[in-house]
This record gives structure tokens, sequence and C-alpha cells, in this order.
């Protein structure tokens, strides 16, 4: 059973197409992340989803009804906003019962629902301040709570920790994920944070320039992302593409186009099937398949392509450390344990695993 | 010792530089009180007369000390003395501008808030063409609305009439009240009416539950813009009222051409703070919330 189903949808703003053609589709108790760099049209695709912005066409479907023309406040969702959009001239108590008021809930359920969310946040000892006297973390619990009091089909969340401080952000995080699991209830998440996507969702929808570029489970986001732009914005530090081409003599292997000196790398065994002499391809490999090639094991080595290049700058993070390495005419950047990570000026005689790396094809960004 | 060498001479410069400012203080002080007079003795003057005898104004001139203390013109002004004919005093025509002023000004408030609420909040096509329309009445003076106002209230029969005083009023202030709120409500996140219309709440759920409970500041300022302008006003009482439908600001050019034989300064004194009563009470309860309405947006 789908909570929501999103067909073809577009908006244009004027001449200017903002959504190209969305397909989404969320089961039920799913929690579905949009995540893209500003302006791909991910908080538009919300907005229309609760009904705030017009349907240029397409469909919106709640479980077994179009929605394409329903109010917002008939669509039985929920919203969280950025900004926590509370009420400030009432109390948390008032905020919460609001919702409920307008829509004339028994005065017996109000009081009900209020103590079972004021409950499930821990917000009870706030019910009678008013929200500017709350902390950022507070108004968060809050927002959630006037969006849980409801018990709607879906909730919206709109970019709801990037008002936060870095460290109660990576807590809310947690919290909503905790919440989720409890709640059950299927729930869009809007954020432009890659790493907030990959830790929150079921599935995640990659947006750009007003279309999906990929939807689909974290761990196929992450390894097997449909083209290049996918590859390149979940993950920190990006992924290194590497121009390459087929060779065209000796076993399937990648001369690397900036680097003519080095010597081809081997092929996978998985990518065989694409191999084509002479074709040109790009080559995507994670900062953390990358390695120091002489400390590997035997086994491990079977999967690994040799390459010998210069260290340039050397960046520790206390848990790993970073690399960033001169590869011909381009940098690449490597992910090490901070044990085995170069020095500044090394010459490292780098591991690249081959069975991990990506293949896109330079003329559509897509994965081969 | 080189930290003692120090703090004298910082010593030095300190009280040299306190000099300077001392004196630059007493210039400020000195033009801030000259200006302070300026404004202050004409009020002063119309007090100490309005508590004058008539015979000692003749004897003493317009500005002197108060020699005795009498409130008889207020009395007079206030209650019975003659103007135009008929001598119940200023009451009835104060009575009248308050009957034009209060309604006039919560009319045309809950008009503007409601306006600005449509203008910012529930954006149309066209609402920022009909806004700008709208400022128009802002710039208009008064006299240019003269001829088509007498043709309105000749047709709908509020001639020498309060009331048609308010309908103009109203009209005349709606540029103004919309303006100020519209520009105050502008600055309450949009996020608030769209967490409200999710929330189930209507047009005028929102309005009366949402955005008026956070408008106090820019209403204040609203009212006492209203009261004040309308209350000030005179040209419309005077050219579309006469008698005993004048408001007290047409009414007082009345007194003074009433002139019997000599020229009554204590009650003509009374008269006229009579008439600046009300909006200077306005000013002194809410002057500052005004100041700090007015200012709020640029603050924040």
């Amino acid at each position: 059973m789908s909570s929501l189903t999103v067909r073809n949808l577009r908006k244009n703003f004027g001449m200017v197409e903002v959504l190209k053609g969305v397909d989404l589709e969320a089961k039920t108790g799913e929690f579905i992340a949009l995540v893209g760099p500003s302006g791909c049209g991910k908080s538009t695709l919300l907005a229309m989803i609760a009904g705030l912005e017009s349907v240029s066409s397409g469909e919106i479907w709640i479980e077994d009804r179009l929605v394409n023309s329903v109010a917002p406040k008939d669509r039985d969702i929920a919203m969280v906003f950025q900004s926590y959009a509370l009420y400030p001239t009432m109390t948390v108590r008032q905020n919460m019962l609001f919702g409920m008021e307008s829509r004339g809930v028994p005065k017996a359920e109000q009081v009900e629902a209020i103590k079972r969310v004021a409950a499930l946040l821990q917000i009870e000892p706030l019910l009678e301040r008013k929200p500017g006297q709350l902390s950022g973390g507070q108004r968060q619990r809050v927002a959630m709570g006037r969006a849980l009091v409801r018990d709607p089909k879906l909730f919206l969340f709109d970019e709801p920790l990037s008002n936060l401080d870095a460290k109660l952000r990576v807590d809310m995080r947690t919290e909503i994920k905790k919440l989720h699991h409890r709640v059950g209830k299927t729930t869009i998440y809007v954020t432009h944070d890659q790493v907030e996507a990959m830790t929150l969702a079921s599935r995640i929808a990659v947006m750009h320039q007003g279309e999906v570029q990929q939807f689909a489970d974290p761990d196929t986001i992450y390894n097997r992302p449909a083209n290049m732009f996918v590859a390149g914005f979940m993950g920190s530090p990006a992924m290194n593409f590497i121009p390459a081409r087929f060779t065209e003599t000796g076993g399937p292997a990648l001369a690397l186009s900036g680097a003519p000196s080095a010597a081809p790398l081997g092929v996978a065994p998985a990518h065989a099937a694409s191999v084509a002499p002479g074709r040109q391809v790009v080559l995507g490999v994670r900062p953390e398949h990358l390695c120091r090639y002489a400390l590997q094991t035997e086994e491990r080595k079977a999967n690994l392509a040799r390459l010998t290049v210069p260290v340039e700058v050397v960046e520790p993070t206390g848990a790993e450390t970073m690399a960033v390495m001169r590869l011909g005419e381009q940098e690449i950047v490597g992910r090490f344990n901070p044990d085995e990570a170069p020095r500044m000026g090394e010459e490292i005689e780098l591991g690249v695993d081959m069975t991990r790396a990506c293949l896109f094809d330079p003329e559509t960004r897509r994965l081969i | 010792m080189a930290d003692i060498a120090l703090s004298r001479v910082e010593d030095h410069e300190a009280v040299r530089a306190s000099r300077r400012r001392g004196w630059t203080r007493a210039v400020i002080y000195g033009l801030l009180t000259v200006f302070a007079l300026i404004y202050v003795i004409p009020l002063l003057v119309v007090v100490f007369n309005a508590f004058r005898a008539q015979p000692e104004i003749a004897r003493n001139g317009l500005i002197a000390f108060p020699q005795s203390f009498q409130p008889d013109a207020w009395v007079a002004a206030w209650d019975n003395y003659c103007i135009g004919g008929t001598c119940q005093g200023m009451k009835r025509y104060f009575y009248n501008s308050l009957l034009m002023t209060i309604p006039a000004t919560i009319i045309s408030t809950l008009l503007g808030a409601m306006n600005g609420y449509i203008l910012s909040k529930w954006r149309f096509k066209g609402s920022d063409v009909l806004f700008t329309c709208m400022l128009l009445g802002v710039f208009m003076p008064g006299q240019i609305a003269l001829m088509p106002w007498a043709f309105i209230l000749g047709k709908v029969g509020l001639s020498n009439s309060v009331y048609g005083l308010v309908l103009i009023h109203v009209v005349q202030g709606i540029s103004f009240t919309t303006l100020f709120c519209r520009n105050y409500y502008v600055s309450i996140p949009d996020d608030l009416i769209k967490a409200a219309r999710i929330d189930g709440a209507g047009f005028w759920r929102i309005f009366f539950k949402i955005i008026l409970p956070l408008s106090p500041p820019i209403l204040i300022v609203t009212v006492i813009w209203q009261f004040t302008g309308i209350w000030n006003e005179y040209l419309f009482g005077v050219v579309f009222t006469s008698g005993t439908q004048q408001p007290i600001t047409a009414a007082l050019v009345a007194l003074t051409a009433s002139g019997t034989t000599a020229s009554a300064y204590d009650v003509m004194s009374a008269a006229v703070l009579i008439g600046a009563i009300p909006p200077l009470l306005v000013y002194f309860l809410g002057g500052k919330y005004f100041v700090r309405g007015l200012t709020q947006g640029a603050i924040k």
C-alpha cells in the first residue's frame, strides 16, 4: 500500500520550469528523503505535496485519493517547517491545540493527545511557555509535537534541522530516527544534507534541476549511483572522477587519460561486460576505496589496481586522514586510517579497489 | 614606576577630553533648550490665558504671567459661550468631534488591518498594482477630493452631517492604515500562515487567531495616527458641515468670527485647549508605543 504517489509532476513559475516530471512513491511507514542542492526543486515538491503550491500538471495521490486540488487542511498531513513556524503569541500547549481546535476535535481527545505527545517528546515542562522562551532544540521538539498530535497519514519535514548548531543537529537526527521508528508514520523529509538523508531514510530521492536523478535505498545510492551527479553529490569528500579509456591491447584495463605515464588499471570482472577497446569512460572511485597498497593482504591485493602518485596535502580529522594526491592533471582525494596515512610530499603506491569503482559514460554521464 | 607615569599621562588626556565633551554638551543642551522653548512657549501662553481674567489680559497684554487664577473661562468655553447665535459653548462640537473621530478611527484601522493582511499574506494577481494605487491616496492632497466628496455626500444624503465626515475620514484614511499594516504584516513569516493552513485554519481564523494577536504595536501606531489626524482635520469639517454639525476644529474658527465687541481671549484659550486635549491625551498614553511601533521593522 502506498501512502503517497506522485506521477509526472510538473511545476512552472512563469516561464521557469521548476519541476520537470517527477515520479515518486512512498509505501506506508517509509521514510523518504528528498535531497539535492538548493534550487533543485525539493522544497517546491514538498510544498506541492502539502497543497501550499498549485500543481501545473501531473498527479499527487495520498493513499487512494487524488489530492491535486484538495486544500492543505483536507489532505490529512502534518508539516514541520525549517523556521518551525510556531505561533509566537501562543503557549506550547496552545500551539499544539490550534490544529485540533480548528478541526473541532472533541475536548477529551485533545487533552489525551497533548498528554501522549508531550510524554513522547518529553516536553511536559514546556507546555505553558511561549516559543520565545524556548531554545532552538526545544522549539524543534515543539514543532514536531504540533505535527504529532494530529496523527496524520503523512509527515512532511522541510529541512527541520538546518537552523540548529552542529552538535544539536546530530542529536536531533537520532531523535527523529527513533521517533519514526516508534511512530511508524510515512515521512517525507527534505534536506540538502546528504548525511541526514543517508542516516534517516529508507529510500532517498536525489534531485537536481527539477528532476529526480535516482530514487533508491541509501546503499544503492551510495554504491551504485545512477549518474555522475548522484555520485558526486552523495558522499564527502566527493567521489573522484578520473577520465580513462579502455586499452586496445592486453587484458581488460583502463588507461588514464590525464596521466599517460601511469600504468593502465586492471578492470574488475564485474565491469568486464562493458569493456570495448578504445571506449572513453569516467572512472569513479570513492576516497575510501583508495589505500596503501603495500599494507593490504594478498587476498585483497587481487582486486586492487596499482598507482603511484605524489601526496600534496594531508588533512587529519582525528578519526581519519584525508590526503590530496596529484594524478597527472587532476587531484584525487583518499581517505586513510590515521596509522596508514601518507605524509606530505611522499610518493605513495596506491591500491585502487576496482570492484567497488564505478564506470560512467562521459557523454551521458550515466553509470555503465 | 612606568605604570604610574603612563596613567598620569592618560589622566591628563582624559581631563582634556572630558573638558571638551563638557563644552560640546553645553552647546547641545543650550540649542535644545532654545528649540524646546520655541515649542513650549505658545502652549504656555495659551494655558496661562485660559486661567487669566479677561480684564487682566486686556490690561497686561496677551503674554504675561497670570496674577490671578480662575477657571471661569473654562466653564464658559465648555458650556455657555455664544458661537454663531447659539449659546452652548464648545461641548456640542466636542461631542461632534468624538462622534466623528472614534468610529472613523476604528473602522479605518480595522479595514487597514484587513487590507494589509490580504495584500501581504493572500496575494493575488494584480495585488501589487492595487497596493500601489492605494498608496497614491497617501500622497493625494485632501482638497483634490473636495468636489467628488461634495457630489457623493449629496447623492447618499449625508450632506452637513457628522456621519458624512465619518465616511470621508474612513475612506481618506484607508491608504495610510493599509500602508502601515501591510508593511508590518510583510515581516510576519509566511510559514506561520502555511502552518496554520495545514492545521486547518481558514482566512478568518488565521486573521483573528494569529495575525491580530501579533498586531498591537502597529494597531497602536495606526490608531494614534488616525485619531490625531481626524480630530485635527479642518478642511472637510468646515467645507461639508455648518452650524451644529461642525467638528470642534471648524467651530474654533466660528468662535473667533463670532466676535461681539472685544475678543474674549480667556474663553478662546480655554476653547483651544479643550479642542487639543483628546489628541494630547492619546499622545501621552500611546506615544511610547508610537515611536516604538514606527521603528519596529527597522530594528528587527
